[in-house]
């Protein structure tokens, strides 16, 4: 089969991905650095293509339920937005979360706290990988750091949110998602006929035949005993899902001797900054999580009994570097460099950290 | 006009003792019971055989604890 | 006297749409009633195996518990926008959300009135009983002026905190809507209306006619400190006048 390929933004790519995968909605609201989701999806009109749904919501609270009562009904829904509209969202992500509900979360992160900033930024990551709503709950969250991946995480994520009926969260970033490149596109998958939805899903709300009693999704239960039951079941998954499902990758780290830890556009910056330390005779490598959570704990820990320092490189005043600590327990240092506000690292100084630091 | 015979069965343990039920009846078929159930609750009972079977009471029962029968006699 | 309690005379029993669950509503409660007619509706109209309904958050918080088909919790206030996704998806299906004053009116005023200015081919089921009911008796946005609550103790100060809203009436002004009514339950004649409403309005959905409202004001016995039939009878002086019953917008008058 002849590859498809297509010179395509970050944003718009996610919206051929939901196509393509067979999403069948994508609820979504206006807000800078991905407004392109939305835009792009409204004019390859779907609805003719696939039958797909895609609705302008009244705000990003509107949206995330839509996307609740979707999901809630076994269909594959995902939404989009930036910070702020992501916080929006968070009520929304906790109880889709406790009602055990999958679906796919792009959050192209800006410049924050406040109305901040539309330049990029990394200082969600907490938001993501804590929790940014309520209560103990876990966001499967991938790290996009190319327009290709932004399309490949589309579907990952659907996968992964059916596999654990659990969010899914796409933690990018406004260069990831303004900048082309050229993307692989894949095959139009079918939508799920109601009889497949109703096999996959059994759980879901597609209308109660005779043959089964009603089905009700909520995440309500008042007494406290069945709670902490429904907890202690999430809290195995998320162990699960911490076993079964880290993704990482590694740039020249078999001789490294400092290791830089970096996700997304901060990673693709490392990766330079690792090619002119070497020419400058500092054996560096690049640690790329591609899964926030799970986070890479092990492979951080056994690289302690090789490298002198390590440095998280974030877009943010230092949150990821938190984990890697948590991981490496004092084993090795630990510094952090982050530029903020919206403004990006150069390699030069992330050379001259690893200099200054170690 | 063939005369019309009704009666009702309360499910006096499910009843919540409302009294909702006692205004509405053309015939004041229903009353509240001085006895309560298992709830604490006095409950409505059928004080009266005049029943006509209209389901006044059964409509306005915010807990559809009442049955009605209802027959044409010859 | 010949015993007539046999299935042959039967005149009136309850729906197999409803569970056999005690409702946790207080005594006397509308609720209770509301539930019973939808759920006939449900049953007459042979929808029991497409029907998805969201309850809200307050005392119908527990609606799914009661309804004998599948159902979504939705968080406060967002009932119309899963109703908005899931009927879109399942357009065939008879979607309809059950709500209170404070879900629909306060927290969730924009789902209501953007679902509605969209038209989503929904039945929303509007309880206004004037109050927050669950929490305890709060002040909701239909609290009534001079009407005590718990947050207006010494009854609503409309130069405070405005004037009930009278939400129907708003939203029968946007085109989405097709059939908007306001009904009560608290006595006979009022039920059988209100059934007939519910059935108007799943039809009108059925046919994917837009969004059918279906206010019901209601009691609170709790809330508003009274007994059941007392709370009917205030019901009947003071909620009713600024809260006129009857069909607001009907699909003739466009």
């Amino acid at each position: 089969m002849k590859k498809e390929l297509r010179l395509m933004k970050g944003n718009e790519a996610v919206g051929e991905a939901a196509i393509r995968v067979g999403a069948d909605g994508y609820f979504g609201y206006p807000i800078t650095t991905q407004s392109e989701v939305l835009e792009y999806l409204m004019s390859e009109k779907p609805h003719e293509r696939t039958g797909m749904v895609v609705l302008q919501a009244e705000s990003e609270v509107a949206a995330i339920n839509m996307v609740y009562g979707a999901a809630g009904a076994g269909k594959m829904a995902i939404t989009s937005s930036s910070s702020p509209g992501i916080s929006l969202k968070q009520e929304g992500i906790s109880y889709m979360a406790g009602a055990e509900l999958p679906c796919v979360i792009l959050n192209v992160v800006r410049g924050g706290p406040g109305l901040g900033t539309i330049q990029p930024g990394q200082a969600d990551y907490f938001q993501a990988v804590k929790g940014g709503g309520h209560g103990d709950y876990k966001l499967i969250t991938l790290a996009p750091s190319s327009v290709q991946e932004m399309y490949d995480f589309t579907i990952l994520g659907f996968e992964l949110a059916f596999k654990y009926r659990n969010p899914v969260m796409l933690l990018s970033d406004g260069a990831i998602g303004q900048m082309m490149e050229k993307v692989e596109l894949t095959e139009q998958k079918e939508r799920r006929t109601t009889e497949e939805i109703v096999k996959q899903c059994p759980w879901a709300t597609t209308g109660k035949p005779k043959s089964r009693d009603h089905n009700i999704i909520t995440s309500l239960e008042l007494q406290s005993d069945k709670q902490e039951e429904l907890n202690h079941k999430l809290q195995r998954k998320y162990k699960q899902v911490e076993e079964d499902e880290v993704r990482y990758e590694t740039i020249q780290c078999e001789d490294a001797e400092y290791l830089i830890i970096a996700f997304g556009t901060s990673a693709r910056i490392a990766q330079k900054a690792v090619k002119e330390a070497r020419e400058q005779g500092i054996k560096m490598g690049l640690l790329r999580p591609i899964t926030l959570f799970p986070f890479p704990k092990k492979k951080i820990m056994e690289m302690t009994q090789q490298v002198k320092g390590m440095l998280s490189v974030e877009m943010n005043a230092g949150q990821m570097v938190e984990d890697i600590r948590l991981a490496v327990n004092g084993k090795v240092p630990v510094e952090h460099f982050g530029r903020l506000g919206g403004n990006m690292p150069s390699s030069e100084e992330i050379i001259e950290q690893v200099r200054k630091h170690f | 006009m063939a005369k019309i015979k009704g009666d009702i069965v309360i499910d006096i343990e499910r009843c919540k003792g409302c009294q909702v039920c006692v205004p509405v009846c053309p015939n004041d078929t229903i009353a509240m019971s001085d006895k309560v159930n298992a709830k604490g609750f006095k409950y409505a009972f059928k004080a009266q055989d005049n029943c006509i079977g209209c389901a006044n009471c059964a409509i306005v029962c915010p807990d559809g604890v009442i049955t009605v029968y209802k027959k044409k006699m010859k | 006297m010949e015993d007539i309690k046999k299935a042959e005379y039967l005149a009136y029993k309850k729906t197999e749409v409803l569970t056999d669950k005690v409702l946790h509503y207080c005594p006397g409660c509308g609720h209770g009633t509301i539930h019973r007619l939808v759920a006939e509706v449900i049953e007459e109209l042979d929808l029991q195996h497409k029907t998805i309904g969201i309850a809200p958050v307050g005392c119908s918080v527990l609606a799914y518990e009661y309804f004998n088909v599948d159902f979504q919790e939705a968080a406060h206030g967002r009932a119309p926008a899963l109703a908005t996704a899931i009927s879109r998806l399942y357009p065939d299906h008879a979607v309809f959300t059950y709500q209170g004053d404070g879900d629909l009116a306060a927290i969730g005023t924009a789902e209501t009135i953007h679902a509605c200015n969209r038209g989503e081919n929904i039945v929303i089921v509007f309880v206004n009983n004037g109050i927050y009911g669950m929490t305890g008796g709060q002040m909701a946005p239909t609290t009534l002026e001079n009407m005590k609550s718990s947050t207006s103790p010494y009854g609503r100060d409309v130069k405070m905190m405005g004037s009930p809203m009278k939400m129907s009436e708003l939203v029968a002004n946007l085109p989405g809507t097709h059939y908007v009514t306001r009904q009560a339950v608290h006595k006979p004649g009022h039920v059988r209306k209100t059934k007939r409403a519910l059935k108007k309005a799943f039809q009108y959905q059925q046919e994917k006619k837009g969004t059918q409202l279906v206010e019901i004001v209601s009691n609170c016995n709790s809330g508003w400190k009274m007994t059941p039939n007392k709370s009917n009878q205030w019901m009947e002086e003071n909620m009713f006048p600024f809260f006129p019953l009857g069909d607001i917008k009907t699909p003739d008058d466009k």
